[in-house]
């Protein structure tokens, strides 16, 4: 494997400038419109999400300080034979994830099998001890699930990362969609696109199935289901209410909830209400301050030993992040093999640990090509672009490579593909990655079709993170 | 509904109710300081603050009290947590925190109102702009209640938010008579003369009521009138008769469908009653002022009364 770059692939245009099947439907309406009413539209679509609200906090910013994720309006575009491929490879991956999780809180058979070094488990801090020998409700561990993935060919579709601990996003899924009918009604009649509005339905239909076995509810009756946040002033904060209220269930805080007989009750305007399903938003770690960190005031005190004792669901599990980690990541490859006999459909983007001395040595010959992440990193923070950076900061982070290396791998600069973006010029193209948002209860896994597609905005950038001024587009897989 | 969520509603349209009648307040002082001497608008612009509550923090950083400094004060300083920016920021901060509660219509007309007003008020205000500032005001506060009207369901969640709105606006109303009282005693001295009618006509400006007033007394004014009118009128939207019948109707509400009373109606029973069996005869007779300082300390119990036997905090 070398780190040297492929041509690069577009997606509404081949080489020869022509425009793709994916893109043709897309294509005859955008040629019909006037570029002026478009770039009115355009602008139209900042001010729309200002005043819904739209918006995520910054941290490290003032206090309240919101911003907008950036909306390009046209569409990234998936065919239908291509959704089926992905949504093969997704459901066999997230059921790899799911078995993985249980055995790694269990017997860690791919461990006595030789498959994973056990260190990656005993050494990981997103391991927890508490959910040794504990099967969740419906042996669900992620119920939700968004697997990132890149594309770099015509047929070539990779995983960039799995997002088993608390995938966020779909919001913006479901926005843009509501943004995109919203301002180009007759568009949607001329090109058939899935929906994606019923997210909501599913979600709270996916989470009702999963709830515990001391949930008290009659026939005809739905388990309570409550969406926990850590509060407005989370970055996500605006996704939470959204999904709360798109579900018809109670957006709590810590502060709202406590040990009631044996359960978790949120205080409400008629006494304690026991909560069957807990959607939290919260990581593992301000989960309850009598396991974990003492300090926080963003969970509920007891809540693990009512988790135990079967009085409630946690949804995603505690202690999923483990198979967030880029380590863990590396070995998905064997992970899906493992765990379903099948050879993954989905490839990995190829990985060198940094921790194997080999690799080591060639990560640092090669850093000027390389991407190198933490392993426990996210949101595009910590990492290193060989390509982009100056000679000063690659030996910066060549002596933290040294000084660290189980702490990170490295991936060669892949050439993402490239959307076009709405520009004052016109079309222009821009790398773009995707992420599906995957349910999983005891009844399946259920895909919405299409996802998040997120945009590197500037010219060249490979960074598509909100946080580092990537935008969103709205996704579609085209009917059959 | 969680208890948060009642808090946070509940205060989400008293910060929007209080934000509209000091706009009035505001716009009715503004008239008042116009056609008088400066000594005397200066004394204008204290009971203004002091209504508010804000004359000991005003009178702690500045000390003329010209219409622009008192309403700058009063509209947007940054030093002052009472001011009318930070009242819209406080409403929609709950309104963000109970976004699940409300619809996505009243979200947005609050959101807005948050968006416009605060362009407005990065900027200090002027002479030349208060007017259509305070009318701005107004106008976003009608829009978010238009929402609420239009789009809500009529349940607890309401009950709570029209709770907040009549517990405030008593309160404002309550406040301005307060400060006002004395205009509103028969002297001697002052009948009928039109420094009285000014003074009259300033506080029916400050609720919105003097053409409802004119209108029901065929153009006649006298002070006796005037406080029945703010008092007892239960037809006038601002009167402290009206505020009552609306917080007990949505009392009613809410212990009808949580199947149970509390403490709360209870003490709004009595506080009705005594607005309802009264005359402003027997009011003026007592003293009015007293009369006042009562209701105040009454509708203070009533709020948290409610807060307590709806489990608004821990």
């Amino acid at each position: 494997m070398t780190a040297t770059q492929t041509a690069q692939y577009d997606e509404m245009f081949g080489p020869d400038g022509g425009v793709r099947p994916a893109y043709a439907g897309y294509d005859e309406w955008y040629r019909a419109q006037d570029p002026a009413w478009l770039r009115k539209q355009s602008s139209e679509a900042e001010r729309f999400f200002r005043r819904t609200g739209i918006t995520f906090n910054v941290y490290g910013d003032d206090a309240g300080e919101e911003r907008l994720i950036p909306f390009d309006m046209v569409p990234r575009i998936i065919t239908a034979a291509e959704w089926r491929k992905l949504s093969r490879g997704i459901e066999q991956r997230v059921r790899a994830l799911n078995a993985f999780l249980h055995d790694v809180y269990h017997r860690q058979e791919i461990v006595r099998a030789g498959k994973l070094p056990e260190r990656l488990l005993r050494e990981n801090e997103a391991y927890l001890p508490v959910m040794a020998g504990f099967v969740p409700p419906g042996g669900v561990y992620t119920h939700i699930v968004g697997i990132d993935l890149v594309r770099t060919g015509p047929d070539e579709f990779m995983v960039l990362e799995d997002n088993a601990r608390t995938p966020s996003g779909v919001s913006y899924m479901l926005e843009n969609r509501e943004t995109m009918m919203a301002m180009f009604p007759e568009l949607f009649t001329q090109v058939r696109v899935r929906p994606v509005s019923d997210y909501p339905r599913r979600l709270a239909r996916s989470l009702a199935a999963s709830a515990p076995p001391a949930a008290q509810f009659g026939a005809g009756e739905r388990p309570t289901v409550a969406v926990l946040t850590p509060g407005i002033y989370n970055s996500a904060y605006f996704e939470h209410a959204f999904l709360a209220d798109q579900m018809g269930a109670e957006l709590v805080e810590g502060s709202d909830l406590r040990v009631v007989g044996g359960r978790i009750a949120m205080r409400t305007t008629r006494g304690w209400q026991p909560i069957d399903v807990l959607y939290r938003r919260v990581d593992d770690e301000y989960l309850d301050p009598l396991t974990f960190n003492p300090n926080s005031a963003l969970g509920v005190p007891g809540i693990m030993d009512v988790y135990r004792a079967g009085g409630i669901t946690i949804a995603n599990a505690p202690g999923t992040g483990i198979s967030d980690d880029k380590a863990i990541y590396s070995f998905m490859p064997e992970i899906v093999e493992f765990y379903t006999g099948e050879k993954p459909i989905l490839q990995n983007v190829p990985t060198w640990r940094c921790s194997e001395p080999q690799s080591l040595q060639y990560v640092l010959d090669n850093l000027a090509e390389l991407v190198v992440k933490e392993v426990h990193g996210s949101g595009g923070y910590g990492m290193l672009i060989g390509p982009t950076s100056s000679r000063k900061e690659i030996a910066a982070f060549a002596a933290k490579l040294r000084a660290r290396p189980d702490n990170y791998i490295a991936q060669p600069t892949l050439s993402l593909s490239t959307c076009p973006i709405f520009t004052k010029a016109g079309l222009a193209p821009r790398h773009v990655d995707l992420r599906p948002f995957v349910l999983v209860s005891p009844n399946g896994v259920d895909i919405t079709p299409g996802g998040l597609t997120r945009v590197a905005l500037k010219k060249g950038s490979l960074v598509v993170n909100s946080s580092q001024g990537g935008g969103t587009k709205d996704s579609w897989v085209l009917e059959d | 509904m969680l208890g948060r969520s009642a808090n946070g509603i509940f205060w989400m349209f008293r910060y929007l109710e209080r934000a509209e009648n000091t706009a009035r307040l505001l716009d009715a002082g503004f008239r008042m300081a116009l056609t008088r001497g400066d000594s005397a608008s200066a004394e204008e612009w204290r009971s203004v603050l002091v209504t508010m509550g804000l004359d000991q923090a005003y009178a702690a950083r500045r000390s003329d009290y010209t219409g622009t400094q008192v309403c700058n004060f009063i509209l947007r300083d940054k030093d002052n947590p009472g001011s009318v920016l930070a009242m819209i920021e406080g409403a929609r901060t709950n309104a963000r925190m109970v976004r699940t509660a409300i619809t996505r219509e009243v979200w947005e007309a609050t959101n807005e109102t948050w968006m416009t007003l605060k362009d407005m008020l990065s900027r200090p205000v002027r002479e030349t702009n208060l007017g259509e500032l305070l009318g701005t005001i107004r106008r976003q506060a009608t829009y978010v209640r238009g929402a609420m009207d239009g789009t809500m369901l009529r349940n607890d969640i309401f009950n709570f938010a029209r709770i907040g709105t009549f517990l405030e606006r008593a309160d404002n109303t309550a406040r301005i008579l307060d400060v006002k009282y004395h205009v509103l005693l028969p002297s001697v001295a002052w009948v009928g003369s039109s420094l009285d009618h000014v003074q009259w006509e300033t506080v029916l400006r400050s609720v919105a009521g003097d053409r409802a007033y004119r209108w029901l007394n065929a153009g006649g004014m006298d002070a006796r009138g005037i406080a029945a009118f703010l008092i007892l009128d239960g037809r006038f939207p601002r009167s402290l008769a009206f505020c009552y019948e609306k917080l007990r109707s949505n009392m009613a509400s809410l212990a009808r469908a949580y199947g149970e009373e509390t403490d709360a109606h209870e003490l709004l029973r009595g506080a009705g009653a005594r607005l309802h069996q009264t005359t402003i005869e027997q009011i003026v007779e007592a003293g009015l002022h007293e009369f006042i300082v009562d209701f105040i300390a009454c509708n203070i119990d009533v709020a948290n009364a409610i807060a307590q036997d709806y489990r608004f905090t821990d």
